[in-house]
């Protein structure tokens, strides 16, 4: 690999949602970097954030919910900074967005070849027939089987992975330098998931695109990643190497999400599970927002919020184990 | 290089090949629909008469003849003849445009109004959604039929105020159809997923918006065609709408209903008239909308 070319860089990110029951601290402060041509894994249970930033980088927050303060920093721009037309420019030609959901995400009303033609026609100005063969031929790609039928078709004739993989087709139609993908294999069943997934590594070995993978499956990032974010209720806790992550977890919180993935070696055991719940964002709990469910939580995790500090060359956590040794 | 207008057409062809495939589709479903294509008859039959009933008609519609009134059927009077001794016939034929007229001006006004503001309304939310909502709220509140008595009572009796007393009461029924339709596909994950592409806002409403809310739209509209028909008709009825001697349906309805133990054609033939072109409107309808819909439309083609 070359040497690492940052390629975006979230700083401090705060994204609030102001509902009528008080203001929900969604993101609190999160920053991570990622890399050029590396995938990058953000795994978290639900409701702790991981949405949320996908949306943020895409500047698509909906609302009640804003952007606070930090700093975005794509391609050494600060999108924070841009215009909506300058964004209309971005998204979906130099980052996309591959959501959840890849039965409601398509247009019923068009074919699939068409939505995956729509952005190159008005991202790179080409004619609809050229568009539509391009389309085909990212079809293609995809590996969906007779991808001049299938664009064609509409959307609810094809299957739950015929739909995702055309989702993935029409974020990759122009190419984007980062790729994001919002928990796209939850729908699908394990078979198709897995078809997915080497898809997605194929593809973002030829196209040399960036990726952020949001997940809440550790067994995905294990597949697929190159580094990984760890994020608790609205914070990033950790952030290491794969392989890091699974053989010298330093986080606690980090600690009990791998005990508790079933794994081939413990048959018939009791999975530990982590006491309590995901917090509340409206009214966190103060300092580290782990503490209330953390078996090593002392005073200061109490009353400190924890910083972000390198344990390892590329091994950052935010804990305050660390903090006193180190 | 030059094509004969021959190779053009061909070239043409070619290049809708796709979408004509899908309107050939479309048809093909509402072809398969026996009551669609019974109601597409009648309608047709309708729009046919309102265009060329006056010159098939054997008889003028006002010429009266008192030594033959209240004619029974026969074969030089095929639906008898009137407590005046008009043709029964060639007033029905003339009458035949007159709601045709009604049917169209009504919601060739009220359907963009309704388009245009329901859109707004459901697109832009906030303030001007509740101003735009509240006023139709209150043309909703009171019965159609009775406000429209009243705007064409205070207009004055005629046919164009009953026409105009309708499109007053109809186009809140469209602005909230439209609203309701733009709010939900506003929100819909595809217009997401669209944004998310970088499709400005003027793309998304005429690209996602505007389509997912045509079908709906359009089976309305058919539907409604009957209904205001329906509603000038009875306007007519009870004398708000065409005065005499229009040949109004709804009107000729009214004059022989007095009658009607007498000479029941006089009131039984429009009567019927207007009965079988609102059925034809409605059946129509119905099959617009299963055939528009691609997921009914894709079961009947392998089916």
């Amino acid at each position: 690999m070359k040497a690492k070319e940052r390629l975006l860089k979230v700083e401090d990110l705060k994204v609030h949602f102001f509902t009528y029951g008080g203001v929900v601290e969604a993101l609190d402060g999160v920053s991570f970097d990622l890399f050029r041509s590396e995938v990058l894994g953000l795994v978290g249970e639900s409701g702790c954030g991981k949405s949320v930033t996908a949306l943020s980088i895409m500047r698509l927050v909906p609302r009640p919910g804003r952007i606070i303060s930090g700093r975005i920093i794509f391609d050494g721009e600060d999108l924070l900074k841009k215009s909506e037309k300058e964004m209309y420019k971005i998204r979906g030609s130099r980052i996309s967005l591959i959501f959840q959901d890849p039965t409601s995400s398509l247009n019923p009303l068009f074919t699939v070849g068409y939505q995956v033609a729509e952005p190159l026609v008005y991202h790179h100005r080409m004619g609809f027939k050229r568009a539509w063969d391009k389309a085909v031929q990212i079809l293609a790609k995809t590996r969906i089987p007779d991808p001049p039928a299938k664009a064609r078709s509409y959307p609810h004739e094809l299957s739950g992975g015929m739909r995702q993989r055309s989702m993935i087709a029409m974020a990759l139609a122009c190419q984007p330098d980062l790729l994001i993908a919002d928990e796209p294999t939850t729908n699908l069943d394990v078979t198709v998931e897995r078809q997915i997934l080497e898809l997605v590594k194929d593809l973002q070995r030829e196209f040399g695109t960036s990726v952020l993978w949001i997940t809440h499956n550790l067994g995905v990032i294990a597949e697929l990643c190159n580094r990984v974010v760890v994020m608790y209720a609205g914070n990033v806790v950790e952030i290491a190497e794969v392989e890091e992550i699974f053989s010298h977890p330093l986080h606690p919180y980090t600690q009990k999400l791998l005990k508790a993935i079933p794994s081939a070696q413990t048959v018939g055991g009791k999975l530990e599970e982590i006491p309590g719940t995901v917090p509340k964002l409206i009214n966190p709990p103060s300092g580290c927002r782990f503490h209330p469910r953390c078996p090593a939580a002392t005073d200061v995790c109490r009353e400190e919020k924890p910083s972000m500090i390198e344990v390892r060359a590329g091994h950052f956590v935010a804990c305050h184990l660390y903090s006193s040794g180190g | 290089m030059r094509f004969s207008p021959l190779t053009k057409y061909r070239l043409l062809k070619k290049r809708l090949k796709p979408s004509l495939k899908e309107m050939g589709l479309t048809f093909y479903v509402l072809r398969k629909n026996a009551s669609a294509v019974l109601g597409a008859f009648i309608v047709a039959s309708f729009i046919f008469l309102a265009l060329f009933g006056p010159y098939i008609a054997p008889y003028d519609p006002y010429e009266t003849d008192i030594i033959h009134r209240f004619e029974p059927p026969s074969p030089s009077h095929p639906l008898g003849t009137d407590k005046l001794g008009r043709d029964v016939l060639s007033r029905l034929l003339h009458g035949a445009r007159y709601s045709a007229k009604a049917g169209i001006v009504v919601l060739a006004i009220s359907v963009p109004v309704g388009v245009i503001l329901g859109g707004i309304a459901g697109l832009f939310g906030g303030w001007i959604d509740e101003i735009i909502m509240r006023i139709t709220d209150i043309f909703l509140a009171f019965p159609g039929l009775i406000l429209a008595m009243a705007f064409s009572a205070a207009l004055g009796p005629s046919l164009e105020n009953a026409m105009l007393a309708l499109t007053l009461v109809w186009w809140p029924l469209y602005t909230r159809l439209v609203r309701g339709q733009a709010l939900s596909v506003r929100e819909s994950a595809y217009v997401e997923a669209a944004r998310s592409r970088g499709a400005s806002k003027l793309y998304i409403v005429f690209k996602h918006i505007l389509p997912n809310c045509l079908t709906p739209i359009l089976v309305t509209f058919t539907l409604d065609m009957g209904a205001v028909i329906l509603s000038c008709a009875s306007l007519s009825f009870l004398g708000f709408g065409a005065q005499p001697p229009l040949p109004e349906w709804g009107r000729m309805v009214s004059d022989g209903r007095i009658y009607l133990f007498q000479a029941w054609w006089v009131s039984m033939f429009p009567g019927l008239a207007i009965a079988l072109v609102v059925l034809g409107f409605n059946l129509l309808g119905d099959g617009i909308r299963d055939a528009l819909d691609p997921k009914l439309r894709r079961i009947t083609e392998v089916g």
